[in-house]
């Protein structure tokens, strides 16, 4: 065998990857320096594909990271940046041990800075790029933007953190691109449509936050640190793309309007003006003079025949879209104190509603209580001592579910003080075989147009289901109930013989059997189902046994679920039966 | 003091030098009496007590003050104490001075006083007496009483010396103060003194100094310029930059993607974008439906299971109204953790199989279309008492032949499933094996080591009497074959009855017997590790057995006769070898890929072998294709015990401990290209499993598509 020999793991994947400390050591960085440009530059380890070949002949654990992206770090100019700072960190504490005060002066005024735009661009090429990747940035944010000013990271992040939020929520009140709100335990969920995009982000509830002491606070900090650029930069795009001016100024008619009411209640101008911003109620100031965007008309194509049912279908969906986000157009809400006004008023004013608040909440009320045009007051407590007469009190969770169905719901399952019926997820997409909880089935009646039936539906569905879950019980059994009941037969067959003649013979009608056609083709179905199973090879029975030990488990899941829900009915029920006696 | 008085006559105009002096000598006083003592410590000095000034101790210092001061005041009392002698003098001093604490001086000298802190005495008196302790009970609450109800507490010092307390007065408590801010103890000492008012604002004709203006003040400093120097050196190489304008260009943004060049490198299409996270569903809402909440029993699992092993990393709540969710604890610890998972997580690109079930199920032609085959079960066989080792049908297909364990042959007819004849042979019956030769009746049987030959009489008085005739004919070979192993004996009176016509005995005991198929050969297995006579071959008409191996390969399981030409089969634990008869030599073997083969049937073309294997397995082999299964069968849960080919339609079944028969239809086509068509058929239930066996022996009917199953519940049982 002529050539030189082969060494083991001088070639293929074990030259590919890098362990973590070994990349450390090449871009020469300490640890927190190499997390850093890990998290700013998005690079994160690789599973191995042999993960033994890799390491060498080891099963040790290790994180590998791709060669490459270690040799891109190289020439990363933000890596100089790093060492400048560690540099200019030696030399303060220096300046401060020898007290040469002017040089700390001097240092700190020549303090390195880095900016971040270079990575954003190289990290998405392109601008749909970033926005699919938003999400993280969106959650972060708002998380940061609630942070109590003392304590964990820069006043200015989260100052920062702030006017970015505000500013998306914004541009999504503008763009009325929000599409669902769920309250859940953790936040409140919100998904937009943006440029096509769906973004979904988590707002936490306004509490002040316990910080919990086994997080490092500056991983977050740095990814905020790169988010707030990110975003920034998106935000910048999109208030172009809707011919706004960024950084966004108020229309200036509402500002006057503004002006003459509660100029002197903030010291600095900004302060009141990023107020002013988030209290979402006036306009943005447009670059351009404004062009009706909503009105854009499909266009009509010359197009088969299966294609124009396709068309139909997405023009339908469009003006359903279109109702959708006019939802809370000529409505008047009034929200009350104790209701979390931010979101509500985001919420409402993305539907096109009109939303007022107290004074006292914040800045920038159109309008006051007394006003009789307001159509819903939102209120939030047990009861209220001074009702208007001509408009609704009800409770937050309306605006939210009415959001999520599409349709304006019927209010009187959300007046005060009435037990509230479930709120679900809007996110859940149920396929076939998922359980579907009622009150879903409900609301989809609702959203075609039908008149919510009383309790009747309810009790017919349930009976189906039962019925349902009675038939597959039944698959099961039948086959071996019957060999069964043959062989009992014949044995009653047999046990006659033996005993002879001598035992009175007894004749008993027979009782017709009946043959279910139906029935008896299933079964055959499905022995030959059975047979066809045994012949299969080895891997794909596996996996075929896989497959079906997922579906079966979710079966059984949707099956608990509905059970659950018959106990709690049929509890309520005979609640609601002694209650009456 | 003198001196002080003195300044006082003299007037204010030398008063400076004088007070200089004076504050010298008291410096030196000090420092003698430094030497000696520290503060009230009283010595021998003290018996002469003019050289110990007042200024022993702390208190007499401030007494002294306090008497400057009083001197300054009253002049002419001084004037008067100045005429006086020294030693008068100091008495009058001494009268001046109201505390007697000199008198009580304690004499232990300088020691530390914890010495005599066990003690109730704190020291002695001059005469030699103890010095008693003040009593002192006071508590901290009484220490702290009076210090809120004494208005003189703070000015309250305890003298360790004496133990006693003493308030300060108003004179000592200032000197104190002043002393403590670095003044001088004298309030009318003014250590500025004299002042020359050098400067007036008027222009004097006359410079102060006529000295000249230095040279350096007209060349340019040296030691500037090398400071120059070395900042200009320093800016030059770029390490003192201009101080940079603060520009907020965190908060600036631009248009980024403007020219949108979306040069898509390398990196990009490698990059896997981290999964997003996923969106909640209804047990995360706030007010959810009452399903999802969790009962007491799943809250308890919940919380004893490992964090990671949790299908919900959160409990769902329910809450009445949205005023009263509070903030979820763990809000900040879920963001870091998706900032942990962005980083540190490896990613890697997985292929997810999107398969639909269906169609991972191989198609195969319908059973229906494969027809006929054996679908229920249409009689049962009961009578024996025991397990049913081995059933064979007879070449007619007309009676039905059953070994069972309890030690008797059963003859029934397959139609009625009525017993027509008991045979008792008294031990565990092992196998029946019907003669396949139609001319002839005969039955073989084989328990322990003895095969013994039936003739039931079960047919037309021809083919009885033709099968007697054949036994007969044996009976004139007999004396010519007695040497070897085995013996061939004829049955007694009794036996006779019963149809035993012929016995063969054999060294071991013998677990199968074959007929070949004609009928006249006969193959009993004896299986053993040790010997090579695993295997005989007996000649019925001429009464001859031989034992064809000379070498021990390996424990026999079971053997078979090609049906056509004259090869046999032997299975051994593992592979089955196939032995050209005629050429007396090897010609194939087979490996079995299973652990231990149970039984073997070969298909009646010649060219197809299926064997059973107690590891559940069902090897095919087609023996012009490979000495490797053609196809594995893993269809039984449970060893497999028997198989059994039909003689004519395509099909062949397999018995399991599970307690099922298995009908497979196996087509084989003449031409050699196409491989056996092999589908599962059905699938027959019926016997009881007892004591862990199921169904022992399976066989065919030779005409119709009918199978016989023996079992361990004693019965046997027919499909058709």
């Amino acid at each position: 065998m002529g050539g030189l020999q082969k060494k083991k793991f001088e070639s293929g994947s074990a030259t590919n990857y890098i362990t973590r400390n070994k990349a450390r050591k090449k871009l020469q960085l300490s640890l927190p320096d190499f997390r850093r440009l890990c998290i700013l530059k998005g690079i994160y380890p690789h599973e191995p594909k042999h993960k033994k070949k890799v390491n060498k002949g080891s099963t040790a654990p290790r994180t590998f990271y791709l060669l490459k992206d270690i040799r891109f770090l190289l020439h990363e100019p933000i890596v100089g940046k790093f060492r400048q700072y560690k540099v200019f960190v030696r030399k303060l504490k220096k300046a401060y041990g020898k007290t040469e005060y002017s040089a700390v002066e001097r240092l700190k005024d020549n303090k390195p800075t880095y900016k971040l735009d270079h990575i954003v661009k190289e990290r998405y090429p392109t601008f749909i790029d970033a926005l699919r990747d938003i999400e993280d940035a969106l959650c972060m944010c708002f998380l940061f933007s609630t942070f109590a000013r003392t304590g964990k990271c820069h006043v200015q992040t989260i100052q920062l953190c702030r006017r970015l939020t505000v500013e998306w929520m914004n541009y999504v009140v503008a763009s009325r691109a929000l599409r669902k709100v769920f309250i859940s335990i953790k936040g409140i969920y919100y998904q937009a449509e943006v440029m096509g995009q769906l973004i979904t982000w988590l707002v936490p509830y306004q509490f002040s936050h316990d910080h919990p002491t086994d997080v490092d606070y500056r991983v977050m900090a740095t990814f905020t640190e790169f988010y707030t650029t990110l975003l920034g930069f998106i935000n910048f795009r999109l208030y172009h793309s809707l011919n706004l001016v960024y950084p966004p100024k108020i229309d200036s008619e509402t500002v006057q309007e503004l002006k003459c009411e509660n100029d002197e209640d903030y010291a600095l101008n900004s302060e009141s003006y990023l107020e002013k911003l988030s209290a979402l109620s006036a306009s943005l100031a447009r670059a351009t003079s404004a062009v009706d965007e909503d009105d854009v008309q499909l266009d009509h194509f010359p197009v088969d025949e299966e294609d124009f049912e396709k068309m139909e279908a997405r023009e339908k969906e469009q003006k359903q879209q279109e109702a959708h986000k006019k939802i809370f157009e000529g409505l008047k809400f009034f929200l009350n104190r104790e209701v979390p006004r931010e979101s509500l008023a985001f919420v409402i004013r993305c539907f096109g509603g009109e939303v007022s608040w107290d004074k006292s909440v914040c800045i920038g009320s159109p309008y006051d209580v007394t006003d009789e045009t307001i159509t819903h007051h939102i209120v939030d407590r047990p009861s209220i001592d001074k009702p208007y007469i001509n408009r609704y009190y009800i409770q937050p969770q309306w605006v939210y579910d009415c959001v999520n169905a599409r349709v304006l719901l019927p209010v009187e399952d959300y007046f005060i003080g009435v037990t509230l019926p479930p709120h679900l997820s809007p996110f859940v997409e149920e396929t076939d075989g998922d359980y579907v909880p009622p009150e879903k089935l409900k609301m989809m009646a609702l959203q075609r147009g039908e008149k919510p039936a009383e309790e009747n539906d309810e009790s017919e569905e349930e009976e189906e289901e039962d019925e349902e879950e009675e038939a597959a019980e039944e698959e099961d059994d039948g086959e071996d109930e019957e060999d069964e009941v043959e062989e009992k037969n014949l044995k009653k067959l047999e046990e006659q013989r033996s005993k002879g003649k001598s035992l009175q013979v007894k004749v008993t009608p027979g009782k017709l059997k009946v043959e279910n056609r139906a029935r008896l083709e299933q079964e055959e179905k499905a022995e030959e189902k059975r047979l066809a199973i045994m012949m299969m090879k080895k891997r794909e029975k596996y996996l075929y046994d896989k497959i079906m030990f997922g579906k079966k488990r979710k079966v059984r899941e949707a099956n608990k679920l509905a059970e659950k829900r018959k106990a709690h009915d049929d509890a309520e029920k005979a609640k609601k039966k002694r209650a009456r006696k | 003091m003198e001196d002080t008085r003195k300044s006082a006559d003299s007037g204010e105009m030398n008063a400076v030098p004088e007070r200089t002096q004076k504050k010298k000598k008291e410096k030196r006083k000090r420092d003698v009496e430094q030497e000696g003592d520290g503060m009230f410590s009283i010595n021998e000095k003290l018996s002469d007590r003019g050289d110990s000034d007042s200024e022993d101790s702390v208190y007499s210092g401030l007494q002294d003050s306090g008497s400057d001061s009083d001197d300054d005041d009253d002049d002419d009392e001084a004037q008067d104490d100045n005429l006086k002698d020294g030693d008068s003098g100091r008495t009058e001093e001494y009268d001046h001075d109201s505390s007697d604490e000199e008198d009580i001086r304690n004499t232990v000298g300088n020691i530390p006083m914890e010495w005599y802190k066990d003690f109730p005495h704190i020291g002695y008196d001059l005469d030699g007496k103890k010095i008693y302790k003040p009593i002192r009970n006071k508590d901290e609450l009484d220490e702290f009483l009076e210090k809120m109800d004494n208005p003189d507490y703070w000015r309250t010092v305890t003298d360790k010396q004496t133990g006693s307390d003493i308030i300060l007065s108003d004179e000592q408590v200032e000197l104190v103060k002043r002393l403590q801010r670095g003044q001088f103890g004298d309030v009318s000492f003014d250590e500025y003194q004299p002042w020359v008012d050098f400067f007036t604002k008027d222009v004097m004709l006359h410079p102060v100094t006529n000295r000249p203006a230095d040279k350096r003040s007209f060349i340019p400093s040296l030691i500037e310029k090398e400071k120059v120097s070395k900042l200009v050196h320093a800016i030059k190489m770029g390490w003192i930059k201009p101080r940079q304008g603060k520009d907020d260009s965190r908060g600036h943004y631009y248009d980024l993607w403007g020219n949108e060049d979306s040069s898509l490198l390398a990196r990009h299409r490698m990059h896997l974008p981290a999964p997003k996270t996923p969106l909640p569903g209804h047990q995360e809402s706030y007010n959810p439906p009452p399903e999802y909440l969790f009962t007491d029993e799943e809250q308890a699992l919940w919380e004893q299971q490992d964090p990671s092993d949790r299908k919900l990393p959160f409990v769902p709540r329910k809450f009445s109204s949205l005023r009263q969710v509070p903030a979820f604890p763990r809000f900040i610890h879920e963001r870091f953790e998706r900032c942990l998972d962005l980083y540190l997580c490896p990613r890697q690109r997985k292929m997810r199989v999107n398969v639909n079930p269906e169609d991972l199920i191989p198609k195969l032609p319908k059973p229906k279309d494969l027809q006929p085959f054996p679908t229920t079960q249409s009689l049962v066989y009961e009578g024996h008492s025991s397990l049913v080792r081995s059933i064979s049908v007879s070449p007619s297909g007309q009676w039905l032949a059953s070994g069972s364990d309890d030690g008797s042959v059963r003859f029934w007819e397959v139609s009625s499933s009525r017993c027509v004849k008991v045979v008792q042979v008294g031990r565990a019956v092992k196998t029946v094996c019907w003669n396949p030769n139609p001319s002839v009746c005969l039955l073989a049987v084989a328990l322990e080591s003895l095969v013994f030959i039936l003739s039931p009489s079960l047919a037309d008085r021809e083919v009885v009497s033709a099968s007697e005739r054949l036994l007969a004919g044996q009976q004139e070979a007999v004396p010519t074959d007695v040497a070897g192993p085995v013996t061939w004996v004829d049955s007694e009176k009794e036996e006779h009855n019963h149809g035993i016509r012929l016995k063969i005995q054999h060294p071991k005991p013998v677990q199968q017997v074959v007929w070949h198929t004609k009928g006249d050969y006969l193959a009993a297995v004896m299986p053993d590790h040790s010997s090579h006579q695993q295997v005989f071959i007996h000649q019925l008409s001429r009464r001859r057995s031989q034992n064809p191996f000379r070498r021990n390969k390996g424990l026999v399981q079971c053997v078979s006769f090609h049906p056509i030409r004259p090869y046999f089969f032997v299975a051994t634990q593992r592979s089955i070898r196939i032995y050209n008869l005629v050429k007396q030599e090897m010609s194939k073997k087979l490996q079995a890929n299973s652990k231990w083969i149970s039984s073997m049937a070969v298909h009646p073309g010649g060219d197809h072998v299926i064997c059973a294997s107690y590891d559940c397995r069902l090897s095919w082999f087609d023996l012009d294709l490979s000495t490797k299964p053609y196809k594995m069968l893993r269809h039984h849960k449970k060893a497999v015990r028997s198989v059994a080919y039909h003689r004519l339609y395509p099909l062949f079944a397999s018995a399991s401990d599970d307690g099922s028969v298995i009908v497979c239809h196996g087509t084989v086509y003449n031409d050699l290209l196409q491989n056996p068509l092999i589908v599962p058929v059905k699938v027959l239930k019926g016997h009881v499993i007892t004591h862990d066996l199921g169904v022992l022996d399976v066989t065919f009917h030779p005409t119709q598509p009918w199978i016989f199953s023996s079992g361990a519940d004693a019965t046997i049982r027919l499909f058709t």
